[in-house]
């Protein structure tokens, strides 16, 4: 893969940003939290610095400070919208920013979201994705009832019992996307013919049965929804190891990760580039962009004065699994511009308060990349995959039907069998 | 003693996947495109109307072991859709099917909160429940729920939502950031719902919504959904748009409210409503005759005959007599996944009262599957339709009526713009919204939460 020229960067949004006291930060909007208003605006703004995609947080458990179960604190934000319900209500609201919605594939279906990216892609005309995300928490099993699991202790991440479990959930997202990638290919894209004179409304040598068969779900397709513009909308991921770095590489399209520095950002790329080649994936484009939580202010001291502000407001230090940037927009084009010489194709932003770190991204960040010639200055295309230089792919099942009589991953990456997660 | 003037309800219908849909005309647009339902809604919205409705399909319909081509295939997501017209319009409600029993209902009432949230308290929800194994291969659970449990866990997931809906209730979104307080109390949204459907504990993560619930609709016709209906919901997705009928059925239903504490204002009956708008009535009748039609074709009459013969009848001349043969009653159904394979018990005696009818008229296949197949509710020019709506509203045949236009998306247009100003100057429809929510629009007051939702047992 030829280096781009170009970054691409993304923002996640979270509620009143990522510092859990950020809601109380002057220009926040926390009693707006829960209103369609306040997410059309942070996409908009978004938009306005031609960024490439907003990513949307979700869950189904309520927010807490502790990783296993729900904490009783009354002074950080706790409540939050479907994040899918979120990406639609700003759809119509904007016209060129891509729109990835946070998706739990541990307690849905992958029937149910297929259909609903697909509409997603259909009312931003092409800019939807999804971010699958795992759910490992006790307390989030319990508000489905389905089935159990264990917390999982940190000190015991590396003991066999937790890493086979951590397989069995990430198992089940590769499945997952592999599920809803082919339902999106199960239409191919001139199934509906309209023909008056046969009077058929559709060519139903066109619409795929998936027939998927794995540990966890059988789906039989085809989808209700017909492929969405993008053909396949955009698929991405966060990772911390190599398991999550796995499903990267063979199911996703972009790979978030959090690299504390240069050598280290070096050292993912290589083994997420590693993985794709053992997936077979090696010619496809494959995004990994960096993670980083980010404090941005005239002058670095202002910078680091807000985060000691906002910490105290939290009483504790605010920590990240990502990389926490407190400085100027100048100095955070440094640290872009740096690391990207490690591999990376992008960067997905956290800004730590909304709008305040949005708009010194939007407004400082993006002119100050924009002057060294590494971000863009206007969009070149209207969808997702093209922002980030994804080509259409045709559906699996057309390629099949034309030159192969056997059906390939196209696109998709992923095993066609299921259930297997090793290599 | 004189009744009082009612006032008449309106809604619509975005028309999708059944024969209804004349998508060969040349009026029609797209199913799927977002801009489809954007013009829907926002005519739907300049006309006044309460709400408009979704349906839901979760797998597409296959007859003779193939995907039925026949009618509009394949549509949207009904909560993906609301929300993003939430953002094109500001008043009128956004009601979607949504099935209980391939979902959890921790999940749907997040989605339904939400949506009510996003759409500032538009949200509606027809709760509808399938059980048959055909759906279920398209889903982790399967097939798995027999016919006899399907009201038992509709009810249990309706109450178990609202549960869910209600568990913020005494709690606050504070958001002072003047004394760090967010929240009001940490034990916002916590619920504990146990019996043989749903085993679930915690905290639910959407605070209260406008609404504070979301509208309930209805849809099923039999006894026992009746009387679920007069139990839990807010409103009817009705079958029937004539005179008696629909009496009969108004009456039925609004009689078993007492029962669970409601009085008639409690659950609006809007049944399903299709119609044919000419310039005279001459025209418009003339116009009726050529959208049934369009509507049955000889294929599509071929077909139709199929589901209830259950044989392939390809070989047959719609536009000739009845097959000699009998229903196959013995093997698989050969349609699958729609609401008519499940309605004929007795093919038999169906298919003789058939041969009847077409021998007493001498009609064709085709002529005779016109005649049985849904007909359409109004015929005539805009003062004719404004008239049949009024009397029926008053003679308590409906509080008002859902309409199913036949063209896609425009077909809502000349109903907007030429009904609704005649209902309008009688005072029997609203000039504009005087509320902001679904609630108000349906005249239903706040959600009644001190009441049990469903009564246990109620429903079997």
């Amino acid at each position: 893969m030829s280096p781009d020229p170009l970054l691409h960067l993304a923002v996640a949004l979270d509620g009143a940003g990522w510092h859990p006291a950020a809601w109380r930060e002057p220009d926040a909007r926390p009693a707006e939290l829960f209103t369609g208003a306040y997410w059309s605006d942070l996409v908009a703004e978004a938009e306005e610095g031609l960024l490439d995609f907003v990513t949307i947080e979700d869950s189904f458990g309520i927010q807490s400070t502790d990783f296993n179960d729900v904490d009783d604190r009354v002074d950080q934000v706790r409540g939050r919208l479907d994040a899918v319900l979120t990406a639609a209500r700003t759809a119509p609201a904007t016209s060129r920013i891509g729109i990835v919605p946070t998706v739990v594939s541990t307690h849905t279906e992958p029937f149910h979201l297929s259909k609903a990216v697909a509409t997603l892609d259909y009312a931003a005309r092409g800019r939807a994705g999804l971010r699958i995300q795992i759910s490992a928490k006790p307390h989030e099993y319990a508000l489905i009832g389905r089935r159990t699991t264990e917390p999982v202790v940190l000190a015991d991440i590396n003991t066999d019992e937790v890493q086979a479990r951590i397989a069995e959930h990430f198992s089940e997202a590769a499945d997952y996307v592999e599920v809803v990638r082919r339902l999106w290919d199960s239409w191919e894209d001139d199934a509906e013919i309209r023909d008056a004179a046969t009077g058929r409304f559709v060519d139903r040598a066109k619409l795929h049965h998936i027939d998927f068969e794995g540990d966890w779900f059988d789906v039989r397709g085809p989808s209700i929804t017909p492929r969405p513009p993008q053909g396949q909308p955009v698929v991405t991921a966060l990772g911390h190891a190599t398991i999550p770095y796995q499903l990267i590489a063979r199911a996703a399209d972009v790979g978030f990760v959090t690299p504390h520095d240069r050598d280290g950002a070096a050292a993912i790329v290589a083994e997420i580039r590693r993985e794709q080649e053992f997936a077979g994936r090696a010619s496809q484009r494959l995004h990994v962009f960096g993670d980083l939580v980010v404090f941005l202010d005239e002058t670095t001291a202002a910078a680091e004065e807000r985060r000691a502000r906002l910490d105290e407001a939290a009483g504790t230090p605010y920590t990240s699994d990502a990389h926490i940037f407190a400085g100027t927009a100048s100095e955070l084009a440094d640290l872009l511009a740096d690391w990207r010489h490690a591999g990376l194709t992008g960067y997905r932003l956290r800004p730590a308060a909304l709008p305040h770190d949005l708009t010194r991204i939007t407004r400082e960040l993006v002119p100050e990349l924009q002057a060294r010639g590494l971000f863009r200055t206007a969009y070149q295309a209207s969808t997702l995959r093209g922002h980030l230089g994804l080509s259409r792919p045709a559906s699996r099942y057309a390629v099949a039907a034309d030159d192969d009589p056997a059906p390939t991953a196209v696109g998709a990456g992923a095993g066609a069998s299921a259930g297997h997660q090793g290599s | 003693m004189s009744k009082p003037v009612k006032q008449i309800h309106l809604a619509a219908h975005f028309p999708g996947v059944n024969n209804t849909t004349v998508w060969s005309d040349p009026a029609a647009g797209s199913h799927i495109q977002f801009d489809s339902f954007a013009h829907f809604a926002k005519t739907a919205e300049r006309a006044k109307f309460d709400f408009v409705f979704l349906a839901e399909g979760l797998r597409l319909r296959e007859q003779g072991g193939q995907i039925y081509d026949l009618d509009v295939v394949g549509r949207p997501d009904t909560f993906t859709v609301l929300a993003a017209l939430a953002a094109v319009t500001e008043r009128i409600g956004l009601t979607g099917t949504i099935n209980s029993t391939f979902n959890e209902p921790y999940e749907v009432a997040r989605q339904f909160a939400s949506l009510d949230h996003l759409s500032a308290g538009r949200a509606a929800w027809n709760v509808v429940t399938s059980w048959d194994a055909f759906t279920g291969e398209n889903f982790r659970r399967g097939g798995y729920l027999a016919e006899q449990d399907r009201y038992d866990r509709a009810e249990t997931f309706l109450r178990t939502a609202w549960e869910l809906f209600d568990s913020w209730d005494g709690y606050r979104i504070e958001a002072d950031k003047e004394s760090g307080v967010f929240l009001s109390d940490p034990k916002a949204g916590t619920f504990e719902h146990h019996d043989r459907h749903f085993d679930i504990s915690g905290r639910f993560n959407v605070p209260t919504s406008p609404q504070g619930r979301p509208v309930i609709f209805q849809a099923g016709d039999s006894d026992a959904g009746r009387e679920f209906a007069a139990a839990a919901a807010d409103a009817i997705f009705g079958r029937h748009s004539q005179l008696e009928p629909g009496q009969a059925f108004y009456t039925d239903v609004k009689r078993r409210l007492p029962k669970y504490g409601r009085t008639p204002e409690d659950l609006l009956i809007l049944p399903a409503a299709t119609f044919v708008l000419g310039d005279t009535d001459a025209e418009a009748a003339e116009l009726a005759v050529e959208v049934r039609r369009a509507q049955v074709s000889g294929q599509t009459a071929i077909k139709f005959l199929e589901q209830l013969w259950n044989r392939d009848l390809s070989a047959y001349d719609p536009d000739g007599p009845l097959p000699e043969v009998d229903p196959d009653v013995s093997g698989d159904s050969i349609s699958k996944g729609r609401a008519a394979d499940r309605m004929y018990r007795d093919r038999i005696a169906v298919a003789r009262e058939y041969r009847e009818q077409a021998q007493a008229k001498g009609l064709s296949i085709r002529e005779l599957m016109i005649e049985r197949t849904s007909r359409q509710s109004f015929i005539g020019s805009a003062e004719t339709i404004a008239t049949q709506i009024d009397e029926l509203v008053q003679a308590d045949a409906a509080d008002g009526y859902i309409l199913v236009p036949h063209v896609t998306p425009g077909g809502l247009d000349a109903f907007a713009d030429r009904v609704v100003p005649i209902l309008q100057e009688r005072g029997r429809y609203r000039a504009d919204y005087e509320g902001t929510t679904l609630r108000e629009h349906l005249g239903l007051g706040a959600a009644n939460k001190t009441a049990a939702p469903v009564p246990a047992g109620a429903v079997r």
